[in-house]
């Protein structure tokens, strides 16, 4: 997919949605049909806004977490230390994907206990996947030619990875990042059932007390996140791609 | 000369000592709910079983250390493995006081971790072995026996999993038949509806991209509230639309589950199969036109079978989705594993939890190696036909 959204639907998207969290009053008459008997349209036991920034520092600390260790774990393995490795960490990768977040959210209370611990938890080990796969793909599969030419030139191993193989290989990982973003604002909405707060806790709210218009705003407000960001990601790595002219 | 450790080997041996010193080997409690008493393996354990397990457990890091040839580690994995859950069984019914059914003994974090260092050196055994397709599913079908025996053997009757297990022994099979309908019936209908579509996509590049967005966008769309906003017209059908009810059209329960699912099924399954088909090589095309094949039987005969391998893969990973995403339907009621998980969740019962959560994991496991076998060998075969 070559361009994921027209600039001027990008950009209307973010404002709906800036208008949705600044001024959810402006949107009750649209949601009100759907509540029955004079239940409240705009969820009305936490502040929209609070929950969203909740939502996404949860997003962006696991994140951030799992981006390190991820790359980290790549660039080590491969490396000449690290080789012995290389091929179990494939494996590894293929296996953790198949654990259910629900599964990784719900035996991590035991260790950690209720609220946004275990929530952080299941994020950072369901976006350490994509990330080191994607991290892996791009370290092992740059041009040979320019590996020579970077060993040519007289450089350390330290100054190939950090001049030539971290930058050729940053289009590749940031798809992997964009991936694990994605994935874990949805999942981060999993995590109201284990008493975070994020933005699941509206949906669920909805779902206890039958309030659609909760359900569908709560939705709704993260698949426009996940959307936007997908989005901006994109644009990330196409610019870092022409900078790699890879392109 | 110096003797070189196997580099894994260390990270193993480091991993079995902390499960064996550091951490409990298993939790007693007096009751369900009360918090637990932690028990090391050698108090765990009646005397000759918990030095013969420490035994097992230095032997195999001895062999994960030396740079033994891939057959021998995968073997004393294989022990080691076994012999743990032999052993949990054996903790629990040492630890239990006879005669009393409120005490429950559970697997502690060295059991957890003992297991997670063994299943390291055998799942690194069988990488360095490069088993062909069907000796990874010959593998798994043995794995699969030894659990099944130590289930059915009872060795496990006194451990707290089973004892939840035994509470709802009806219900368990109920929503695991619930789960399987779940995941294996969205996908099935995932696969009848995304394959035209995508050869459709094929064919008319213009329809390609809007198709694909949008199944993206619905993609983004959280799991809880595309269950949650698939009630309301799904309820609204059951109600206006004769017959729909009759046949288990609600707006709680299985039938939002299986739509929602379905939904998300649709873009790995359309997506393959426009990639599958996009890579079939031009020339071969060209000569199958040569041959007087009309589009169908081209479609059927030569563009088809070259995109199964892509299009399997993209099975592959709506059956591993599916299975994690169908306990999210219990959340409104459309049954299936996730019924103990929040359940457990809910009375902070974790062995409740895991019994929800681990035939969850097997499941998806079991589908994820038979899929990637699958894979492989139709990617030689068809690898063999567009070289022959």
């Amino acid at each position: 997919m070559s361009r994921w959204l027209p600039p001027f639907l990008r950009l209307g998207l973010l404002a709906l949605l800036l208008a949705f969290l600044f001024r959810p009053a402006w949107f009750s008459g649209l949601l009100q049909p759907l509540v029955q008997d004079g239940a409240p349209a705009i969820y009305n036991q936490g502040d929209l806004l609070t929950l969203t920034l909740l939502h996404l520092r949860t997003v962006a600390i696991a994140t951030l977490g799992a981006t390190v260790v991820a790359i980290a774990l790549a660039v080590l393995v491969t490396r000449p230390i690290g080789a012995e490795f290389l091929p179990l960490s494939r494996s590894l990768v293929n296996i953790g994907q198949t654990f259910p977040p629900v599964a990784v959210l719900a035996l991590a209370v035991p260790a950690v206990g209720f609220g946004e611990k275990p929530t952080l938890i299941a994020l950072f080990l369901y976006g350490l996947l994509p990330i080191f796969e994607n991290a892996l793909t791009g370290l092992t599969t740059l041009p040979p030619s320019v590996m020579e030419a970077a060993r040519g030139a007289g450089m350390t191993g330290f100054q190939r990875l950090v001049r030539i193989e971290i930058p050729l290989a940053s289009p590749v990982m940031l798809a992997g990042i964009r991936l694990s973003v994605v994935i874990g604002l949805a999942t981060a909405t999993i995590g109201s059932t284990v008493a975070a707060k994020t933005l699941g806790e509206v949906i669920i709210a909805g779902l206890q007390s039958n309030n659609l218009a909760f359900v569908l705003q709560g939705g709704l407000v993260v698949a426009a996140l996940a959307v936007l960001i997908y989005d901006a990601f994109s644009a990330l790595e196409r610019a870092a791609a022409r900078r790699m002219g890879r392109i | 000369m110096r003797f070189r450790p196997d580099k894994l080997g260390v990270v193993i041996a480091a991993l079995a000592l902390c499960g064996v010193l550091l951490a409990p080997f298993s939790l007693f409690r007096a009751n369900r709910i009360v918090p637990g008493e932690a028990k090391s393996l050698l108090d765990s354990l009646p005397a000759w079983a918990g030095l013969l397990l420490l035994a097992a457990v230095i032997a195999a890091s001895l062999v994960a250390l030396a740079r033994s040839p891939a057959v021998v580690r995968l073997a004393v994995a294989a022990v080691c493995l076994v012999a743990l859950l032999l052993g949990i069984g054996l903790a629990a019914l040492h630890l239990t006081p006879p005669e009393n059914s409120y005490a429950r003994v559970s697997p502690a974090s060295g059991f957890w971790l003992l297991c997670f260092a063994f299943a390291l050196l055998a799942a690194d055994a069988i990488t360095r072995l490069k088993p062909k397709p069907l000796a990874r599913i010959l593998f798994l079908a043995a794995a699969l026996l030894v659990i099944a025996f130590v289930l059915l053997s009872g060795s496990w009757d006194e451990l707290s999993l089973l004892k939840e297990y035994a509470n709802r022994a009806e219900t368990f099979w109920l929503e695991a038949g619930r789960h399987v309908m779940l995941a294996l019936g969205s996908l099935l209908a995932a696969v009848v509806a995304g394959l035209p579509l995508g050869i459709l996509c094929h064919r008319t590049p213009a329809l390609r991209g809007a198709v694909l967005n949008s199944l993206n966008i619905v993609q983004t769309i959280p799991s809880i509230a595309l269950f949650g906003i698939l009630i309301a017209p799904l309820g609204w059908i059951a109600l206006n639309v004769p017959g729909a009810a009759a046949i288990g059209i609600r707006g709680i329960g299985m039938a939002p589950a299986f739509v929602a699912l379905f939904l998300y099924s649709l873009l790995p399954v359309v997506a393959n199969t426009v990639v599958g088909l996009g890579g079939v090589p031009r020339d071969v095309n060209e000569a199958a036109r040569g041959l007087g094949m009309t589009d169908s039987q081209r479609l059927w005969r030569v563009e088809f079978p070259l995109a199964l391998p892509v299009i399997l893969t993209g099975v592959r990973i709506v059956l591993v989705q599916n299975i994690g995403l169908a306990t999210i339907a219990a959340l409104i009621g459309g049954g299936g594993f996730g019924v103990f998980v929040f359940q457990g969740i809910g009375q902070t019962a974790m062995d409740l939890v895991l019994l929800g959560a681990a035939p969850t994991v097997l499941l998806a496991f079991v589908a994820a190696i038979v899929l990637d076998a699958l894979i492989d060998m139709n990617a030689k075969a068809s690898n063999r036909k567009t070289t022959a």
